[in-house]
This record gives C-alpha cells, structure tokens and sequence, in this order.
C-alpha cells in the first residue's frame, strides 16, 4: 500500500513536472518578446532580456581621474594597488578583494572605473517603444557609406486599421454567403446538389498558390488589383469551401421538424434561413469565425501578392515583414511592432477559445 | 384550382396587366441598378478616397459587408416574384449559386488555367491567337517547365529536399509534442491552464512568430554580449555563437531552425484534436487494461494510440499539407537564401520576381499533384457517408 502510494506520487510528479518545462519553453519564446518590447532601445542591444531577472552584474563604485593620478596608458600603470597595461585594464583586472578595475573609453579621454559586483535588475521600463512604432512620423537613416535616407515611420495604426479593414469583411462576406449555400444543400432540393458538394469537398486541400497567377491577371484586367475588394473577395475565395463544408454539416443536423413546421405556416426559404437557421447556427458561425478573421489577420501572402502594389493600403504583417527586411537589428521597434501586430488575435483567441476549439474539431484542412 | 386562377386572370383587363407586368419588370430592373451603382460608389469612394483611414475602413466594413446581404435580397425578392414552379427551381441557385461562382472562379477554374500557362514559356500565352496558333507558337514549351522542375541539376531539387524535411520533421514532431502533452494535460490539474499556454502560438501569425524566432537565434559576434538566447546559452556553455537559421556550413540541417518554428506553432492544434479525442476514451477500457496488469507505457500503445488512429492520420494529413505549402516564415525568415528554399518561395520566387510564369504555374501544378492523394481520400470518405 505504502509503495502505490509512493509510485502514485512520483508518477504524479512526472507528469507535472515534464508538462511544466514543456510549457516553460513554449511560453519563453513570446515571453521574450514581450519583455522586450518595454526596454530601452539601447537596453535592448546590449543585454539580453532574461537581465529583468535577479543577476550579479560589475556596478561602478568610484570613478579614477586619469590625469589626477597621473596614469601614462602607454606603460605599465599600477592603479589600486595593481598594475597592468592599457589593453589589460580594459578588459578589466579583478583585485584581491572583490573588486574589478576598468578602463573605460579610448586612452586620452577615457575613465577609471572600481567596480563592484552586485545583484541587481535591470527594469528601465519604457513604453516608448509602442509610441514610436504607432506613429507616423519620418524616420532618418545612415547608411553605411554616408548617405541618408528617410523611411516612413512604422505607422502601425494605418496598417492596423487596414488589417482591421480587410479581415472583418474577409470573415463575413465567406461565412455569409457559404451559410446561404450550405442552407441549400442541407434544405433545398435541386440538379447537381451532389456533384456541386463533391466538388467542393474536393476544394478543400486545394492549395492557394495554384490561383493566384491567374487571378492577379483577372484583377489587372478589371483594374480591381490593390484594392480592398480584390482582397476581400481573394480571400472568400480561398475560405469558402472550408466554410460550406463546416456549415452545412451544422446546418444539415438541425432538427427537421423545425423548418417543417415554418414552411407549413407559409414562411419562405429566405425567411426560414434569416429568421430561423442564421440564430441557430450561431455557434457555427462563431467558430468558423474565428477561424476566419484568425487566418486572415495573420496572412502574408494572399496580402503581398494582391495588395502588394498598393504601399497605402499595407498591412500589419506586410508592415511588419517590411521591418524586418530594412531594420532587422532595431529590435526595440520589431518587438513591439510584433506585440501590437499579435494584440487583436490574442484578445480574440483568449476571449472565444471555447468556439475556436469546437471549430478546430468540426473542421477539416484548409487550402 | 388551376382553372379558377386562370379564369381570374383573364377578368382583369388587358391593359391592367400589361400596366402590372411593365411595372414588376420596372421594378425588377430598377432594383438591382440602384443598388449595384449605389455599391459601386462605395467601391469608388473606397478606392480613390483620401479620408481618414478609421473612416475608410468604417466604410470599407459596412459597404463590403452590407453589399453582399443586399445582393442576396435583391436576387431572393426578384426570384419570389416569380411564379411558384418557376421560384423552386430557381431559388436554390439563388442560394447556392455565388459560393460556386465565388469557388470555380477562384479555385477549381484556375488549377486548370495554371495547368495551361504552365505549358508556355515565361510570359504565359500570348494574347490574340487561337487554340492552334498558340499550340504551334514559340512561347508553347509543351511539358517543357515540368522537366525543368524535376531537373537533378536544377534549383528546384533543393527546394524538394527541404520541403521533405519540412514535412517529415515538421509532421512528427508536431504529432508528437501534441500527443504527449495531450496525455500529461489528461493527468494533471493544471490542464487548463497549460493547454492554453501551448495553443496560444497558434493566435500568433507567420511573421509574428519569425521575429519571435529571429530575436531567438539573434547573433553578435563572438565577445560582444550576446542578446538572443540561443546563443547566450551556447556562449554560457563555451560554444560559439551562430547565425542559426543561416548557418550554411551545416546546411540541409539549418533548415531545422526554421521548422522548430512551425513545430511551436503546430503542437497546440495537434494538442487540442488529440486531448479531445482522448477524453472520448471509455473509462472502462483503461481501467480493464490497468486490471489486465499493464503499465502505462502499454496502456498508451495497445489502447490509447489505437483508438485515437482516425484522429492521429487526420491530424497528420493536416500538418503534411501545411508543411507542404509553407511560405511565409521561410520567406520573412531567410528568403529562401542559406539553402532554405522550400516549393511555396520558389513558386513566388519564380512567379512574381522573376516574371517566369509558366515555370511558377508550373511549380504551382506540382504542388496540386502533392495533396491529389488527400483529396482523394477526403472524396471517399465522403462517398462512404451515406447521409448525403
């Protein structure tokens, strides 16, 4: 007895224990970030950002005067007691009692420094970060060899509110219209019913690539390219056969004698569905939703090939993405960039997980 | 029934119904006019507009999304205006007739439009001729681009390569860190809120996840302090500090870099399917097994495993085309350089900055061929169900 008990407990602590890491190293990456995005950009370049965290760390005690001592960094100079070289005391030399002896900047101008190492934090929190990547203003740039250019500032708010103009539509025109035709198949009898759900079962695992180079000829040819439309309906297109597949399986399992007895009391199809289907689906309709708007929000590609041309309409991923490529090294403005870009999806996934896990396990592969 | 109706109708007077039938036909044209041009204003205002942006994508939402509902009624109400046979036969098209006009023009007509320009060289089929000329013109390589593709010697053999790793390192680890914090979410009490922790990436978009990933394997040279944390890690242990994912001496293997981001992203769906599935689990069939004297390990290969099967091959066939069609995090990534091209940056690559488009559509037909054995097992399952 006294044994299961043990075994019982040492199983039990496994367990937590092996979930506990697996769930340390899949929160850390995203912690990272998030730590991040509220350092100082210069923080930011020279510690890591596990350095919020309780560490011992050479803090100045006492300046030196150079030329007060009289220090020649061209010999041997004995500084505290201890002597060494320019190119030693540099890298700094640690005395007897604890302490480290640094020289810090160049030979003429620079300073002596007795360190002590303590434990400290490092928590120089800013929100600076977050206002200079929502705002719009110019930003200067050096290049290497000399010559300036000035970039446009991260205006995250447009690309924000461009992603936000894409993705509620691009989540309701799709649901919106495969809940009309998953309505049809379920309740409505007429020619091809079968061949036209096959095909669209055969749509599902289509991928998206196979469309896109015809499609961006169409919308060069209606001069529809660059605009919200064209994304909105690029979008429909590539959900949509996800969307009927999920609805009509929710549809078509609605109890029957519902809708009869709304036909016997004269209701038309349209009325049944508004008034009747569309409330009861709303689960469905929520889960597909999420789904939706999540895919959407996060897309890159569908955005860059049809919205590519347009620079006014980008979006936070394109946004984003065009960040790393100019400044991948201004990691002060890409971690908050990041935050602000993951803020929404996040706000939606916490607040509906209940819907999104459901769709996730009535749903099938998306193309 | 049918004869007192038609004699009603001949009482009204000829000029009354002629009156009616101009006036329906009035309104039935009408309609509709008013209601596409009011739509194509907005489509205008959308387009041209320089107001402030919260305005635009306040009108750009209510237009886009008030637009379609409006359609939808204009076409019902003309279809109900109709005689009753005549609005149950056209009715459910109607209904159902957008998402298969949205679905062939987007999906299903353009895998056989990309099959065609794929068989021309890279401006595509020229304008302005007939089938017959087109066939005999220059630009017509015939399967050309394809032999190209699968050319030993050639720049896709490398994207090949890598996409295999990508699905088969990408595929089963997912599966697996999926499937084993399933198991230990079962039998802990802290199931909640670690589900939540693991399925939280799954919010986080491609680009998002490779800055993540980026600030991971961010590299300083040898001395500097190091930032990102792989390589403070390494340092902290005396190894040397590397640019992961572009580390080219160890190349295919940097590409693991890449795909411990989707493994990351993936594990929580994975997650989510299996945890379900195990709960599904009859409690009486573990408790037999434990009875039966099996320790867990058996109970989780002899019971669990085979029972959760469906599950497992549907989550797995998920991943395998995901992984097959992955694009943005190589592309934000490294762009294909390093030696991490996969088919998805290739097929842009080729498509888009080199204008090639035959060789992308192409590219983009073999990527259509990968996933047919998918879509032919979802077909047969779906003949299998007889409800339909």
């Amino acid at each position: 007895m006294e044994s299961g008990k043990k075994q019982k407990l040492l199983g039990s602590l496994f367990v937590n224990g092996t979930l506990l890491l697996l769930v340390f190293l899949w929160t850390i990456p995203t912690l990272g970030i998030f730590v991040s995005s509220f350092r100082n950009r210069d923080d930011i370049a020279t510690s890591g950002w596990w350095s919020i965290l309780p560490h011992r760390e050479w803090q100045p005690v006492r300046e030196i005067d150079i030329s007060q001592a009289g220090l020649d960094p061209n010999g041997v100079m004995e500084i505290e007691g201890i002597s060494g070289t320019f190119e030693e005391f540099r890298a700094g030399v640690e005395t007897p009692n604890g302490k480290r002896i640094t020289w810090i900047g160049n030979k003429r101008l620079g300073k002596v420094e007795v360190q002590e190492e303590v434990w400290t934090v490092n928590w120089n929190f800013t929100l600076d970060n977050y206002t200079q990547v929502l705002g719009g203003q110019d930003f200067e740039f050096t290049k290497s060899d000399g010559t300036v250019y000035v970039v446009p500032g991260d205006n995250m708010t447009g690309a924000f509110l461009n992603s936000l103009s894409v993705a509620v539509p691009s989540t309701v025109i799709p649901i919106l219209i495969a809940a009309f035709a998953a309505y049809a198949f379920a309740w409505m009898n007429f020619p091809g019913r079968r061949e036209l759900f096959i095909m669209v079962v055969a749509l599902l695992v289509v991928p998206l690539q196979i469309a896109l180079v015809p499609i961006l000829r169409d919308y060069k040819a209606l001069e529809l390219n660059g605009t919200f439309l064209a994304i909105w309906l690029a979008h429909t297109g590539f959900g949509l056969a996800l969307a009927t597949y999920l609805l009509y399986n929710y549809i078509s399992s609605l109890p029957r004698d519902i809708l009869e007895s709304a036909f016997i009391d004269g209701a038309s199809h349209f009325t049944v569905f508004t008034r009747l289907i569309l409330p009861l689906s709303v689960p469905a309709l929520a889960s597909f939703a999420i789904f939706q708007f999540l895919w959407v929000w996060n897309d890159y590609l569908v955005a860059l090939i049809f919205l590519g041309g347009n620079p006014e309409f980008e979006l936070v991923t394109q946004r984003m993405a065009a960040i790393v490529g100019a400044r991948g090294q201004d990691w002060h403005l890409l971690t908050a960039g990041a935050f602000v870009s993951m803020i929404l999806p996040l706000a939606v996934f916490f607040g509906l997980q209940r819907y999104f896990v459901r769709g996730l396990l009535a749903g099938s592969v998306k193309g | 029934m049918e004869l007192l109706s038609g004699t009603r109708e001949q009482k009204q007077s000829l000029g009354a119904r002629i009156l009616s039938f101009i006036s329906r036909v009035l309104l039935a044209i009408s309609i509709p006019l008013i209601a596409f041009y009011i739509l194509y204003l907005g489509f205008i205002f959308l387009r041209d507009s320089q107001a402030p942006r919260g305005i635009i994508a306040l009108v750009a939402i209510v237009w886009g999304v008030g637009g379609v509902a409006i359609l939808y009624w204009i076409f019902n109400d003309l279809v109900e205006r109709l005689s009753d046979s005549w609005t149950t036969r056209l009715l459910p098209f109607v209904f159902v007739g957008p998402a298969m006009a949205i679905l062939a023009w987007y999906l299903a007509i353009p895998a056989l439009r990309t099959f065609w320009i794929s068989l021309f060289d890279r401006d595509g089929p020229p304008d302005g001729l007939n089938i017959l000329q087109l066939i005999t013109s220059d630009s017509f390589v015939g399967l050309g681009n394809y032999v190209e593709v699968f050319n030993p010697g050639g720049l896709m053999l490398q994207a090949f390569r890598n996409n295999l790793m990508w699905i088969v390192f990408g595929s089963t680890f997912s599966v697996a860190f999926g499937l084993i914090i399933a198991v230990l979410a079962d039998r802990s009490r802290m199931e909640k809120v670690a589900k939540s922790l693991i399925f939280l990436p799954m919010a986080i978009s491609f680009v998002g996840a490779s800055i993540i990933w980026n600030f991971i394997y961010e590299y300083r040279p040898a001395g500097q302090p190091q930032v990102g944390l792989l390589n403070a890690f390494v340092t902290g242990l005396g190894g040397a500090p590397q640019a992961w994912p572009q580390w080219v001496d160890i190349a295919p293997w940097n590409n693991l870099f890449l795909i411990v981001i989707v493994i990351w992203l993936q594990a929580g769906f994975s997650m989510v399917l299996f945890s379900a599935a195990l709960k599904g689990i009859p409690g009486e069939l573990l408790e037999a097994g434990r009875i039966d004297g099996a320790n867990e390990f058996q109970i989780f290969f002899r019971i669990m495993i085979p029972y959760i099967q469906g599950t497992l091959i549907s989550v797995w066939t998920t991943i395998v085309i995901f992984t097959l069609k992955i694009f943005d995090v190589v592309w934000v990534m490294t762009g294909g350089q390093f030696g991490t091209h996969v088919i998805a940056t290739q097929f842009y690559r080729q498509s888009f900055t080199n204008q090639n488009s035959g060789f992308g559509s192409a590219i983009a037909i073999v990527l259509l061929i990968a996933v047919i054995p998918v879509m032919y097992y979802n077909l047969k399952q779906f003949r299998e169900q007889e409800a339909f």
